[in-house]
C-alpha cells in the first residue's frame, strides 16, 4: 500500500480568466486526517472536486494510491470513487428519497445484497449516527445538523476507506456542532479512515485534525501540525488564525483613492448593471 | 465596430456551444444500458409528469372543444350546414389544437416543475453526491423524465382531443340541437386515423421530445443558485413555446402532402 | 406516497390514454389502414377524372368497398388510367360492370361508383372495367346546356 492516499503534485487549475489554485501540491498520508483550511472563495470545494475526479485539472496531476485520477477511465473513476465518501456542505440528501432509501442508495449501487442484509446495514449506520428512529422520514423533515448526520451515514455505508468533509462545521448549533465533531472524530479513530476536511473553523477543525494545510489565493501559504501553525510568524498565517480584519488580506476591494473618488467630477455610480 | 461584430462572434458561439452541450446531454441521457430500477424510475416521472397534468388537461380540453362547437355553430349555421360541426371541431382538435394546446399546458406545468427540480438538486449537490456515489446523474435523474415526457405527452393530446370533441358534442347536441346521428356520422366519414389522427400524434410526440428536452437541459445548465433557478425556469416555458409553435408550422408543412 | 399506489395511478393513465386513442380511432374517424392483402386491383380508363384524387372512396351502391390507389396518365389513348383497391370479400364484380365517377352531394368529393351488369363471369385481381363514364365537370355541361338553348 503506497504511503500517500492522495497526492497532488503542481496542480493548477483556472474557472474562465480566474485562476483558483496556482501550482498546489500537498499530501494526504494513509489513515490521518487532514484539513485544508483558508479564507472564503479559495477553492476548498473545488479541491475536493479534483481529489473525487469530478474536475480535471488544467495541468499537474492528482494521484488517488499511486494512480493518475485523469488517467482513468469511467469504469475506474467509479471504482475508485466507490471507496471515498464524501459529506457534501449541504448534505446533499436526495430530497426524493426517505432517510433510509438514502442511506440504502450506495448499497444497492453497488452491491448485489440482499434487501435483508441492507436493512440491517442501514440501520446500523443510522445507529451509529443517532438516527435510527428518523430512518422512514423525509430529509426536508429533518434539521440541517440531523441531515448532515444522515449524509455521513450514507457517506460511510460503503466503508470507503477516505471521508471527505465539506465545510462540516458550518451552520450548525454547539450542540450539532459537538455531534459532528465527535463523529468525525469516532470514524476516524474507529474505522481508520483518512479523513480530508474543508473548513474555515479553526477551533473545530485544530481540535480534530492531525496535519493542516493553509490555503490562500491558489497557493499553500502555511502547513503543519495545529500547534506549530499556532506558532507560525508569517503575516498570512497570523491573520487567518487570529481572524484579523486586515493584513495581508486586505479590508477593502480594490478601489481608487478614496478622497479623490469623493471629490471627483464623474458623480455618476452605476446602480443596475446588465450582464 | 469591431466591439459589436466580437460580441455577436461570442454571443454566436456560446449559442452553439449551448446547443452542443444539449445534444451531449440528450445523447448520453439516452443511450445506455437500463439498470433494474429504471423502469421504476420511469414510471414515477411518468406520475409526476402525466398522472399531475391530467386534471388541467381535461379541463382545458372540455372547455376549448365547448368554444369551439359555439363559435363553429354560429358560422355553419349560416350555410345550413350545422351538421358538419362535429367534422370541422374534430379535425381543428385532432390535428392542431389537441398536440398544440396540451404541449403549452404540459411545458407550463410540467417542464417549468422538471426545470425546478433538477435545478434545485444541482444546487444542493444532490447531482455531486450522486457522481461521488459512482451513479451518472444523467441516467438516474435525467434520462427517466426525457422516457416520460416522451410517452406522456401524445396520451395527454390524445386525452385533451377526446374531451375537447366530447365538450364540443356536449355543447352542439345537447344545447345547440345538432342533429346527433349526423354530428358522428359527418365525423367518422370526415375524420381518418391515418391522414390526421396520426399526423397529430406524430405532431405530440415530437412535442413532447422537444419540451422535455428543454426543461431537462435548462435544469442540468442553469446556474445553481436561486436566481440561477428561476430564470431557467423562464427559459423553460419560453423556449419551449416558442419550439412547439414553431415545430407545429414545421411538421404541418411537411405533413401537409402527406 | 407508495410506490405501489403510484404504480397503480399511472397504470390507470396509461390504460385512459389508450382508451382515449381507442375512441378516437374507433368512434370519431373513419379507422381504414387497408393492408394490401385483403384487397385486389382493379383497372379502369376514364377519359377525365374530373377531381378524382388517390384514396377516393369506390363504392357499389353508396356502400365503401374500396379506394382508389393509383391515377397516372395513359399517353397512347390520352386518357387517365385509375388502379382501385378492391375489398377481397367484394369478388362477384361482373366482367360488364360500369365505373362511373360521381360526386358526393352538391360540392362534395369526388368518387368511383360501380354499378352491375349481367354477365356471369366475374373480374379477378389485375382486370379491367372497360365500360366507364368519367366525371361531369360543370363547365361542360354549362357549355352543352347553353349550346343545346340556341
Amino acid at each position: 500500500m503506497p504511503e500517500d492516499l492522495v497526492r497532488l503534485e503542481n496542480i493548477v487549475f483556472r474557472r474562465g480568466r480566474k485562476t483558483i489554485f496556482d501550482g498546489l501540491s500537498v499530501t494526504v498520508p494513509v489513515g490521518k486526517t487532514v484539513a485544508f483550511m483558508g479564507p472564503s472563495g479559495t477553492g476548498k470545494t473545488t479541491l475536493l472536486k479534483l481529489i473525487g475526479g469530478q474536475l480535471t485539472p488544467d495541468s499537474g496531476k492528482v494521484i488517488v494510491r499511486g494512480r493518475d485520477i485523469s488517467q482513468m477511465s469511467r469504469a475506474e473513476l467509479f471504482s475508485v470513487r466507490r471507496d471515498m465518501g464524501m459529506l457534501f456542505q449541504s448534505g446533499a440528501l436526495f430530497t426524493d428519497l426517505t432517510v433510509f432509501e438514502n442511506v440504502a442508495f450506495p448499497l444497492r449501487i453497488h452491491t448485489d445484497l440482499s434487501d435483508d442484509l441492507i436493512r440491517d446495514l442501514v440501520l446500523i449506520k443510522l445507529h451509529a449516527v443517532g438516527l435510527r428512529g428518523a430512518s422512514s422520514l423525509n430529509p426536508a423533515e429533518l434539521s440541517g445538523g440531523m441531515q448532515r448526520r444522515i449524509a455521513l451515514a450514507r457517506a460511510m455505508a460503503l466503508d470507503p476507506s477516505l471521508i471527505m468533509y465539506d465545510e462540516p462545521f458550518t451552520g450548525l448549533d454547539p450542540i450539532a456542532m459537538g455531534v459532528i465533531v465527535q463523529l468525525i472524530r469516532r470514524v476516524a479513530d474507529v474505522y481508520r479512515t483518512t479523513s480530508i476536511i474543508v473548513s474555515h473553523d479553526i477551533e473545530e477543525t485544530a481540535g480534530i485534525a492531525d496535519y493542516i494545510y493553509l490555503i490562500s489565493d491558489g497557493r499553500l501559504i502555511g502547513e503543519g501540525e495545529p500547534g506549530f501553525l499556532r506558532e507560525d510568524k508569517s503575516p498570512r498565517v497570523r491573520q487567518f488564525m487570529d481572524g484579523l480584519p486586515d493584513g495581508p488580506v486586505p479590508f477593502h476591494y480594490p478601489a481608487p483613492d478614496f478622497e479623490e473618488e469623493l471629490m471627483s467630477e464623474d458623480r455618476e455610480i452605476g446602480w443596475f448593471r446588465f450582464d | 465596430m469591431l466591439a459589436r461584430l466580437r460580441s455577436l462572434g461570442r454571443s454566436s458561439l456560446e449559442v452553439f456551444a449551448t446547443l452542443g452541450r444539449a445534444g451531449r446531454l440528450w445523447w448520453h441521457a439516452i443511450v445506455h444500458k437500463p439498470t433494474r430500477d429504471s423502469a421504476s424510475l420511469v414510471i414515477r416521472q411518468v406520475y409526476q409528469l402525466g398522472v399531475l397534468s391530467v386534471v388541467i388537461i381535461v379541463l382545458s380540453g372540455f372547455s376549448i372543444g365547448a368554444v369551439l362547437a359555439l363559435q363553429g355553430y354560429n358560422q355553419l349555421v349560416k350555410y345550413g350546414s350545422e351538421s358538419a360541426l362535429g367534422l370541422g371541431v374534430a379535425l381543428v382538435l385532432v390535428m392542431e389544437i389537441g398536440p398544440v394546446v396540451s404541449a403549452l399546458l404540459f411545458a407550463g406545468r410540467a417542464g417549468s416543475a422538471v426545470t425546478a427540480e433538477i435545478g434545485l438538486m444541482k444546487a444542493t449537490e444532490q447531482l455531486s453526491s450522486m457522481e461521488m456515489m459512482g451513479v451518472d446523474p444523467l441516467h438516474r435523474v435525467v434520462s427517466p423524465r426525457l422516457w416520460a415526457g416522451f410517452i406522456t405527452l401524445p396520451l395527454l393530446a390524445v386525452m385533451f382531443s377526446v374531451v375537447g370533441i366530447w365538450g364540443a358534442a356536449v355543447i352542439g347536441v345537447e344545447w345547440l340541437g345538432v342533429y346527433e346521428g349526423a354530428f358522428w356520422a359527418t365525423m367518422q366519414d370526415g375524420v381518418d386515423f391515418v391522414r390526421h389522427v396520426l399526423k397529430g400524434i406524430i405532431k405530440s410526440v415530437v412535442f413532447g421530445l422537444v419540451i422535455t428536452w428543454i426543461a431537462v437541459f435548462e435544469g442540468y445548465d442553469s446556474e445553481p443558485t436561486s436566481e440561477g433557478i428561476s430564470a431557467a425556469t423562464t427559459k423553460t416555458v419560453v423556449f419551449s413555446s416558442v419550439a412547439v409553435l414553431t415545430l407545429d408550422f414545421f411538421l404541418t408543412m411537411i405533413m401537409f402532402n402527406w | 406516497m407508495q410506490m405501489r399506489t403510484i404504480e397503480i395511478v399511472v397504470g390507470a393513465f396509461m390504460l385512459a390514454g389508450l382508451i382515449s386513442l381507442g375512441i378516437l380511432a374507433t368512434r370519431m374517424s373513419g379507422f381504414n389502414v387497408d393492408s394490401e392483402s385483403n384487397t385486389y386491383s382493379l383497372y379502369a380508363n376514364f377519359e377525365n377524372i374530373g377531381g378524382l384524387v388517390v384514396r377516393s372512396k369506390v363504392s357499389i351502391a353508396g356502400v365503401h368497398v374500396g379506394q382508389v390507389a393509383a391515377i397516372t396518365y395513359n399517353k397512347d389513348n390520352y386518357d387517365a388510367r385509375v388502379r382501385m383497391e378492391i375489398d377481397a370479400s367484394v369478388d362477384n364484380i361482373t366482367t360488364d360492370s360500369t365505373a362511373s365517377i360521381l360526386t358526393e352531394g352538391l360540392l362534395g368529393g369526388k368518387y368511383v361508383g360501380l354499378s352491375m351488369g349481367a354477365e356471369e363471369d366475374y373480374l379477378g385481381g389485375g382486370d379491367e372495367i372497360t365500360d366507364t363514364q368519367s366525371a361531369i365537370v360543370l363547365e361542360e355541361l354549362i357549355g352543352q346546356f347553353l349550346l343545346n338553348k340556341f
